[in-house]
This record gives C-alpha cells, structure tokens and sequence, in this order.
C-alpha cells in the first residue's frame, strides 16, 4: 500500500475540483479557464498511464487488479474502486480523447456558450467513475453524473436543432436511467449486494425465485446500457443527437456508446462468465443478435446518409454494434480483438467528427440539399462553376483531404492501419479459438459476423469515396476553409495513434489478449475485491 | 399493504409510460416525474415491507435488527430521488427553451 495505489482515485476527484475551481473564473478569461481544464486533464492522462502501467505490471498470471477501499470500509459493505487492465485501457482511451477534444474546442468553440470546460471536466469525472467503480450504485450515480453532463455539454451553442436534439436525448436518456434503478433494485433484492464481485459470488448460490427476479433485473440493467450503446432498435436517437452536437462535442461522445459497452463487456464476464453456474451466458444471444442487427443497420444508415455529420453518427452505430456482437460470441479470443477495435474505431470515430466541421467550412449549407438533387436528376450545372479558374489543391485542402482518406482507411478496416488490424484480429479469433474455446465448428452466427464485418467495411467505403468526391474534387470553387493549427492538430495527433497502433500493433494485441484472458477469469477479480486489505492503523487491527 | 404499494407502483408507471409516450413536452415531463416516483417506490419496496413494526428505538431499550426492514434501499432512494429531481428541473428548462425556439410544444418542434 503505497502512494501510488492513491492515484486510483485522481481520475475522478481532480477532474472534479478542475471543474469546480472554473466555475467562478470569468467567461471572459476563457483562453485561462481552458488552459487550466487542458492542463488538469493532461495531469490525469499521465496518472491513467502510470495506472495502466501498474495494472500490467502486476504479475503476468494474475488479473492484477488493485482496488482501492472508499472510506476504509472492508470490500462488500463499503464501496470500492477497481483498477484492473480494462479499466486501465479506458481511462487512458478516456484521456486521448479528452485532451484533442478540448484543446480542438478552444480555438472557438469553447465561446459558443457558458461553462463549456466545467461541463466537460464533470463528464471526464463521470466516465472515469464508470470505469473505475466496483460498485453498482455507484455506477449508476458516475453515469448519471455523466449524462448529466452531457446534457449541457449537447446544448451548448444552442440553437433549434441542438434543443430539439436535446430534448429528445434527455427524454430516453432519463427513461433509461429508470430502468437502470429499477434493474440495480431488482438485483439487490434478490441477492442482498450491490458489490459486483459480491454478485458474482453470490449468483451460484442463490435459490431458483431469486434467480428469476435476478435475471429480470440484470435484463432491464442490460437495456439501459444498450439504450446508451445505440442497439439496434434502442439507438433511434443516436444519429440526429450526435450530428446536431457541437463538433468538439460529438467527438468526446465517442466514448459515451463504449461506456455502455464497457459495462456489458464487465458485467457479462463477471457475473454470467465460466463460474456462474445455472446462469451461464446470460443474455448473451441477445447481444449476438442485437449486435448484427446494429450493424446491418449501422451500415445501411451509412450508405443512406448525406450529411457528413449523420455518417458518423452511423460510423457509431456500426462500431458498437460490432463490439455487442463481439461480446455476444463469447469467445475470449474474439474479445481480444475487439478490445483492439475498440480503442482504434473510437479514436477513428473522434478524429472524423473533429474534421467534419474543417472540411464542412469549406461547403455551404445547401450543399447537402444540393447533393441529394445532383444524385436524383444528375449533374445540371456541371459547367457553371469554372469560371473562376483552376485553383491548384491548396495546403489546407490537401492536408484535411489526407485526413480524410486516412479515416476512410481506417473506418472501412483497408489495410495496413489499425482498422484493418483490429477486424483481422477479431476475425482470426472467430475462426481460431485456440485456447478459449476449444475446436467447435464455426457457427452460423459467427460466419453472419464475419459476412456483416466485412460488408459493413465495405459500405462505409463507398460512403466515404462519395462524400470524399463530393466534398475534395468537385468542390475546389467553395472558399477555402481558414483552419487553425490548434484545429488541425489534435485531428493529426488522433490520426497518428491510429498509425501509431498500427506499428506497434505486437505490443498492444499482447496488451488486448491479456485483458481479455483476465477477464475471462473472474475469480481473480473477485479474489481481489474480496480480500483487500484496509489501509492505516485501522487495518492492523 | 403490498397490495397498496403494488399498485400505487402499477398504475404511476402505466401512467407515465402512456404520457411520455405522449406527443406534448408537458405530458412527456409529467410521464417522466410519474415514471420517477414509481421508481422510488419500487426501491423501496425492495427493502421488503414490515407493518406494526417499531421504529428505531423500542420502549426502554434499542430494537433489533430483526424487526427492520432492509436500510440501504432508503439510502439508495435518497440518491435516486435527487437525482431525478435534478434531471427534471434540467428537462422543464430545455422544454422552455424548445418551446422559445419553436413556438410549439410539441416534441419534434412542429405540428
């Protein structure tokens, strides 16, 4: 127990303080406001990286998960905060994306309204706490906190749309949250616990009424989570919401559907994986199912949408959908690459709403309408716009059309980036076990996956090369979009993890693997929850 | 008694659920505030019901934990109560605003 295991809490406390510090600072000092939220969150990425650090380091055979006792209490009584490779994984993922979102945001978007930093430093505190919590409750309090959050953070810069986008939000969102309790409620009377390695304990023991009541209640729990992941026919409201949301803003939702993921991911590990006894793979053909039909969907919605914003909200939907699927399978090796794709489509998916708004500069509002009338009665005014004289690509196009194709690789999954790698790797563990699953033949559903991955891939490209023609070689009579450094380069550095996850895709698929070994192995998590020792004096006792 | 609860539970959410299925802001806020009582009173409940119980302290002495119901769903309400009291106020304010936007109170912002 040394200062280090402190560290676990920093994530959630100092984003708080951070917000909490803005709030009497002037709107006029936003330049200063932002400087101190980026600086906070810079500080937090750091402590997510030492974290991860710890998490891996500690001992190759066990889950190495440290958990870190709120208010000394001993584990299933108090509430606890776990770190273990997963969580670890999404804070630092939390934290990339964090720092470009905010430091896109204050070239000028930090001045479209009120406490803009404050409203993200709460909801970097509410995502963190998710991730972190041991605890259901507790869960439910972070997430509210988060939504919360993102509330405000979805009207900022106002407006009809974003009103009407956000009144639709907080409505499911709020109907959400009440299946949330009455999940977290139902499980609690059947089983006495909140503590989710408690649960897990307790869920091979409890009598056959009690599991009823349990199963029903971990149901309406999944729901809630797969309303916030966008299922198919739950997740209506992801594309307008996320189109008509700030840019900066859209781009740190990324993470928001893989909050919901991430809990699905944990909770069907712990509590219905290998040990679970009559409860087994609870739910799991739910989320198959749910996932394909997600990702037709999702790949559809692509190819139909005009709009560069609905596009990525679609690109979302898909992403999710893949990694229900993924969960569903319940296949360790399969998780492994899906933990990769994870990381890889959400930092894709966070740059690509970041350059929409560059690109978007260049277009006028009615290019879109415009689009949709060339599509249907073909291209009538084809002559009228070279009057003007052939200017050649400028830097900025050029720089913000790589961008683009980089994103369009990566979205579709084309070799040689990370996209490529991360479907590679899930489709490698569909068709090889190896050690998780033994040599079953590939089942109808897996082969769906692998037809729907690749498809999906294939539908995200033709919607890109249409939406990068429209917008980079028919368009070069559009201004050109004034494009600030501070804008450009957190899509840059965003890009270049991708890249970079790419080259040292050896490292972090061992990384991935471990994970999804570990949590295939409950019991060392339980383990540690269970017997974690209380800090100070007290402890000795 | 669970009778009472089980209803009063029943007919808050079937309420709320046809009102926010409901196309006016106003009655998708009530549905809401009705779906949200009904949710506290169900984690209530789950601490199971106990009548003609005495509270704390019995006569002369403090009473055991035999004869109360389970705590923690209490706390937990506590929380979810404010929570969802909060949740409200936001949405009344972004009701507010649509309708300022729209001139409608309709949930699509037109008729």
């Amino acid at each position: 127990m040394n200062w280090l295991h402190h560290l676990i809490i920093l994530p959630i406390l100092l984003p708080i303080i951070t917000a909490a510090a803005l709030i009497p600072v002037d709107e006029r000092n936003r330049t200063l406001k932002g400087v101190i939220a980026f600086t906070s969150t810079v500080v937090v990425f750091i402590i997510s990286l030492l974290l991860m650090r710890m998490a891996a380091s500690s001992g190759e055979g066990e889950t190495g998960a440290s958990v870190y006792l709120l208010g000394n209490w001993p584990a299933p009584f108090g509430i606890v905060l776990v770190l273990d490779r997963l969580s670890a994984l999404m804070l630092v993922l939390t934290g990339v994306l964090a720092m470009a979102t905010q430091v896109f945001s204050m070239a000028k978007w930090h001045r479209a309204g009120y406490h803009f930093h404050s409203l993200f430093q709460l909801m970097l505190a509410g995502l963190n706490g998710a991730f972190l919590t041991g605890d259901l409750f507790n869960l439910f309090v972070f997430f509210e906190m988060m939504l919360a959050a993102s509330y405000g953070l979805l009207l900022h810069g106002s407006g009809p749309m974003r009103v009407k986008a956000g009144l639709h939000y907080i409505a499911v969102n709020l109907a959400a949250s009440s299946l949330f309790l009455i999940g977290v409620s139902l499980i609690y009377g059947a089983t006495g616990t909140l503590n989710m390695a408690d649960l897990a304990m307790r869920i091979t023991t409890i009598g056959p009424e009690s599991r009823m009541l349990m199963e029903a209640g971990a149901a309406l729990l999944g729901i809630a989570f797969l309303v916030k992941a966008g299922m198919w026919p739950l997740g209506f409201w992801l594309p307008a919401t996320y189109s008509a949301a700030t840019p900066p803003v859209a781009a740190i939702f990324a993470i928001l559907t893989k909050v919901g993921v991430y809990i699905l991911l944990r909770l069907s590990m712990l509590l219905f994986g290998s040990d679970a006894g009559a409860s087994l793979g609870f739910g799991q053909s739910v989320l198959l199912y749910g996932g394909l039909l997600t990702i037709g969907f999702g790949a559809i919605g692509v190819l139909a949408s005009q709009a560069m914003g609905r596009l990525a909200g679609y690109c979302v939907l898909v992403s999710s959908g893949t990694l229900m699927a993924a969960i569903g399978l319940g296949n360790g090796a399969v998780i492994g690459g899906a933990l990769f794709y994870l990381v890889s489509s959400t930092l894709t998916i966070c740059a690509f709403f970041l350059l929409i708004e560059l690109v978007e500069r260049a277009r006028d509002a009615g290019a879109d309408v415009l689009a949709v009338t060339m599509e249907a009665y073909g291209d009538v005014d084809e002559n009228e716009d070279e009057k003007e004289g052939g200017v050649a690509v400028p830097g900025t196009m050029a720089v913000l059309g790589l961008c683009f194709c980089t994103c369009a690789i990566l979205l579709s999954g084309l070799p040689p980036l990370s996209g490529f790698l991360a479907k590679f790797a899930m489709l490698h563990g569909v068709f090889n076990p190896g050690s998780f699953g033994g040599d079953a033949p590939v089942s109808g559903a897996e082969w769906t996956y692998t037809a729907l991955l690749i498809l999906s891939g294939l539908a995200a490209m033709i919607a890109m090369n249409r939406v990068g023609i429209r917008t980079f070689w028919t368009s070069i009579e559009g201004t050109i979009p004034r494009v600030f450094l501070i804008e450009i380069t957190p899509v840059l550095l965003l890009l270049a993890t991708c890249v970079f996850l790419s080259f040292q895709a050896g490292p972090a698929m061992r990384y991935m693997d471990a994970t999804a070994k570990s949590l295939g192995e409950p019991q060392n998590y339980i383990g540690r929850v269970m017997s974690a020792p209380r800090a100070g004096p007290a402890g000795g006792e | 008694m669970e009778l009472v609860l089980s209803a009063g539970i029943g007919v808050l959410t079937a309420s709320g659920v046809w009102l926010l299925f409901r196309p006016r802001t106003y009655q998708v806020i009530i549905g809401l505030s009705l779906l949200s009582y009904a949710v506290n009173l169900f984690i209530f409940g789950m601490g199971r019901l106990r009548v003609d119980a005495p509270p704390v302290l019995e006569p002369g002495g403090v009473g055991g934990l035999l004869t109360h119901t389970d705590p923690i769903p209490q706390a937990l309400v506590l929380t979810a109560i404010v929570i969802g009291f909060a949740m409200t106020a936001l949405f009344l304010v972004v009701l507010l605003a649509s309708r300022g936007f729209t001139g409608t109170d309709h949930v699509d912002g037109r008729e």
